[in-house]
């Protein structure tokens, strides 16, 4: 007896009981297509975040200064320009880059979550950001302490009806002259830390709103054909140098917090597809129960195939066959249903948090469920069908 | 030349709870080929025991059974399951057709387990079944049959692998006298065509079809010899008792 024939014959086993097959199958379904689903959306996770590094720019360095209250430890605008001249081979541009907690206010309304920050005319080279009108920051602008500033294109569109050129805000109550706009890069909602939702007024005058000459964080960019951990190393050195202590300050990297994202995410997407695979391992005992049911149910037929001169190993074949197309077969549905969840968590993701994160089952996803499908039909059928292989014929024709 | 079938003191012992049963007893007979032979008796005579071991689904505790010049009681397994398929044709009580698969499909299952090409099974298949009468139903399925039908198909199965032997356990015991004399006169017109017949059954009427008679009782050959009709049968009980 071949492979073929067993094949065509577990197929019309499991026709000949459909919502029974069904059912066996359904820890598999379940479990198949969450594995997909879940693997997808870490999938989609990690191109999401790349996507949102990639505005920023992945050669992107961040230096925090931290203040002990006394003004001791601090680092000049002009000492991180000299850092950035003596290291222009690693390093590309600088911004300081001041944050003010302060209410936008335009008459009578006002607007709680625009983010507002103070950086330099170099800032534009370090985060790519393109207006629409207007014109950017300029180096007399951060000399004179000009009162002037780029908003974000809901601010833009909420208050000026697109043409704020000219127009005065006030920021943390001082007045301050639109001179630019942000090209809208996202749904222009007003959402903290995006760019339609933000201000830009020039480093020296957020200083001195904020009463404070210090500046605590600096923007730098590498070089793009130097790695950013070497500019990184070379910053760290240069800073502990001035500072004396690794303590005083901290530098982060685009890069090193994509891959730390990246990994975080794999992590989490790992254990969530682990614990999904348990419900595949849960429908393997599914599917053994079931054939066990089975094989006592057909006790009869498989005394018959015994006297007619099925040896052992045939009857087993016959049953490992159709435990291993039974869940094969659940993996198919589970695989489809896994694309069909996708699509929908998708949709449900875009509508829910209005981001465009895509949920791709990845490929090598779908064959190892598949795979693992059937691997674990033909493990759980094992069992049942070394008890149906070793079933005594004589007893086996007696059993009604 | 050594017979079809031989039994040398034969002995079938059971493990029941603490008790050994003896199911046969030192049975010795022995079947030629082309022969057409009963073995009768009542249940509990080891009649079922004989029968399981010449059907290979059994062996021997004691005593040799040879199928052919073979003995039986040095195979193992998988060569008991291929003397079955090459060498035996069961024909049940109960007929023990496989409900899910259609007439034709039936009558292949030994073919199946022979190796034989899928063609070949279907043609030799079909012939079965027309030799039986049953040529314009290969595609039921063995419920939409009459039981005397059904005991056709077995009896097509049973014929399909060209066995040596045809084993018949009860082949009317489940059927009406009418389907019963048929199915009777089919085994006795294979046995016409040269196929060794060996029929199981606790009905002397129907044993005295048969050309030959092995009685059990106990697990002991009690008679061996010409079919009798159940009149004789009393007569020469009686005879034996009065000597």
């Amino acid at each position: 007896m071949g492979i073929g024939e067993s094949f065509s014959l577990a197929i019309k086993n499991i026709l000949s009981s459909k919502m029974r097959s069904f059912l066996t199958m359904l820890g598999i379904i379940i479990g198949v297509s969450a594995v997909i689903a879940i693997a997808g959306m870490g999938n989609g996770m990690k191109t999401f975040v790349k996507d949102t590094f990639s505005n920023i720019g992945t050669n992107m360095l961040q230096v925090y200064i931290f203040d002990d209250g006394t003004g001791t430890k601090s680092v000049s605008i002009d000492q991180i320009y000299d850092i950035v001249e003596k290291h222009k081979d690693e390093l590309a541009g600088v911004s300081p880059y001041v944050g003010i907690n302060g209410v936008v206010k335009y008459g009578t309304e006002s607007s709680e979550t625009t983010t507002v920050g103070g950086v330099s005319e170099d800032y534009f080279t370090i985060e790519v950001l393109e207006l629409s009108e207007g014109r950017k920051l300029q180096y007399m602008d951060m000399k004179n302490r000009q009162q002037v500033c780029l908003i974000g294109a809901y601010l833009a569109k909420e208050w000026f009806n697109g043409s704020p050129i000219g127009e005065e805000i006030s920021i943390a109550g001082y007045p301050f002259t639109v001179v630019g706009v942000i090209k809208q890069t996202g749904d222009s909602e007003p959402r903290a830390r995006t760019n339609d939702d933000r201000v830009i007024i020039p480093y020296s005058t957020a200083a001195a709103i904020n009463g404070s000459r210090q500046v605590s964080q600096f923007f730098l960019t590498s070089q793009p054909e130097v790695s950013t951990e070497r500019a990184r190393v070379s910053l760290e050195n240069e800073l502990l140098d001035i500072l004396g202590d690794k303590d005083w300050f901290y530098v982060s990297s685009m890069a090193e917090m994509l891959k730390e994202m990246d990994s975080m995410i794999s992590v989490v997407s790992t254990v969530l597809t682990i614990i999904a695979a348990i419900s595949l391992l849960v429908g393997g005992i599914g599917i053994m129960n079931i054939m066990l049911v089975s094989v006592t149910e057909r006790t009869r037929e498989i005394g018959i195939r015994k006297a007619l001169g099925a040896k052992e190993r045939y009857i087993m074949q016959q049953f490992v066959i159709e435990a291993g197309v039974t869940s094969g077969l659940g993996g198919v549905i589970g695989i489809l249903f896994g694309f069909l969840l996708s699509a929908g968590a998708t949709a449900l993701i875009k509508s829910l948090l209005q981001t465009q994160m895509t949920i791709v089952p990845a490929l090598e996803s779908v064959m190892m469920a598949f795979g693992i499908s059937v691997f674990i039909g033909v493990l759980f059928g094992y069992l049942p069908a070394k008890k149906a292989a070793r079933l005594n014929p004589i007893d086996a024709l007696h059993f009604d | 030349m050594s017979a079809l079938i031989e039994f040398r003191e034969v002995c079938r012992y059971y493990q029941m709870g603490d008790n050994v049963v003896t199911a046969a007893d030192h049975v010795t007979f022995s079947i030629e080929k082309g022969e057409f032979v009963a073995i009768v008796g009542h249940s509990g005579s080891g009649k079922s025991t004989c029968m399981n071991i010449i059907g290979c689904l059994d062996v021997p505790t004691a005593g040799e059974y040879l199928l052919n010049g073979r003995n039986v009681g040095e195979l193992d397994k998988n060569e008991l399951a291929e003397i079955r398929n090459e060498m035996l044709g069961f024909i049940f009580q109960q007929y023990n057709l496989l409900p899910k698969l259609n007439l034709l499909e039936n009558v292949e299952v030994p073919l199946m387990y022979a190796g034989v090409s899928k063609r070949e099974r279907k043609k030799r298949a079909k012939e079965a079944l027309e030799s039986v009468g049953l040529g314009d139903k290969l595609k039921n399925l063995p419920s939409q049959l009459s039981g005397g039908q059904q005991q056709r198909v077995s009896i097509a199965r049973a014929l399909v692998g060209k066995p040596s032997v045809i084993l018949a356990d009860e082949p009317t015991g489940a059927l009406d006298s009418n389907t019963g004399r048929e199915v009777l006169e089919l085994l006795k017109s294979l046995n016409n065509e040269g196929h060794t017949v060996v029929l199981i059954t606790h009905d002397n009427e129907i044993a005295s079809k048969a050309n030959r008679m092995i009685r059990l009782k106990d697990g002991r050959v009690v008679y061996d010899g010409v079919a009798l009709s159940p009149e004789e049968l009393v007569k020469a009980n009686r005879e034996s008792e009065v000597s």
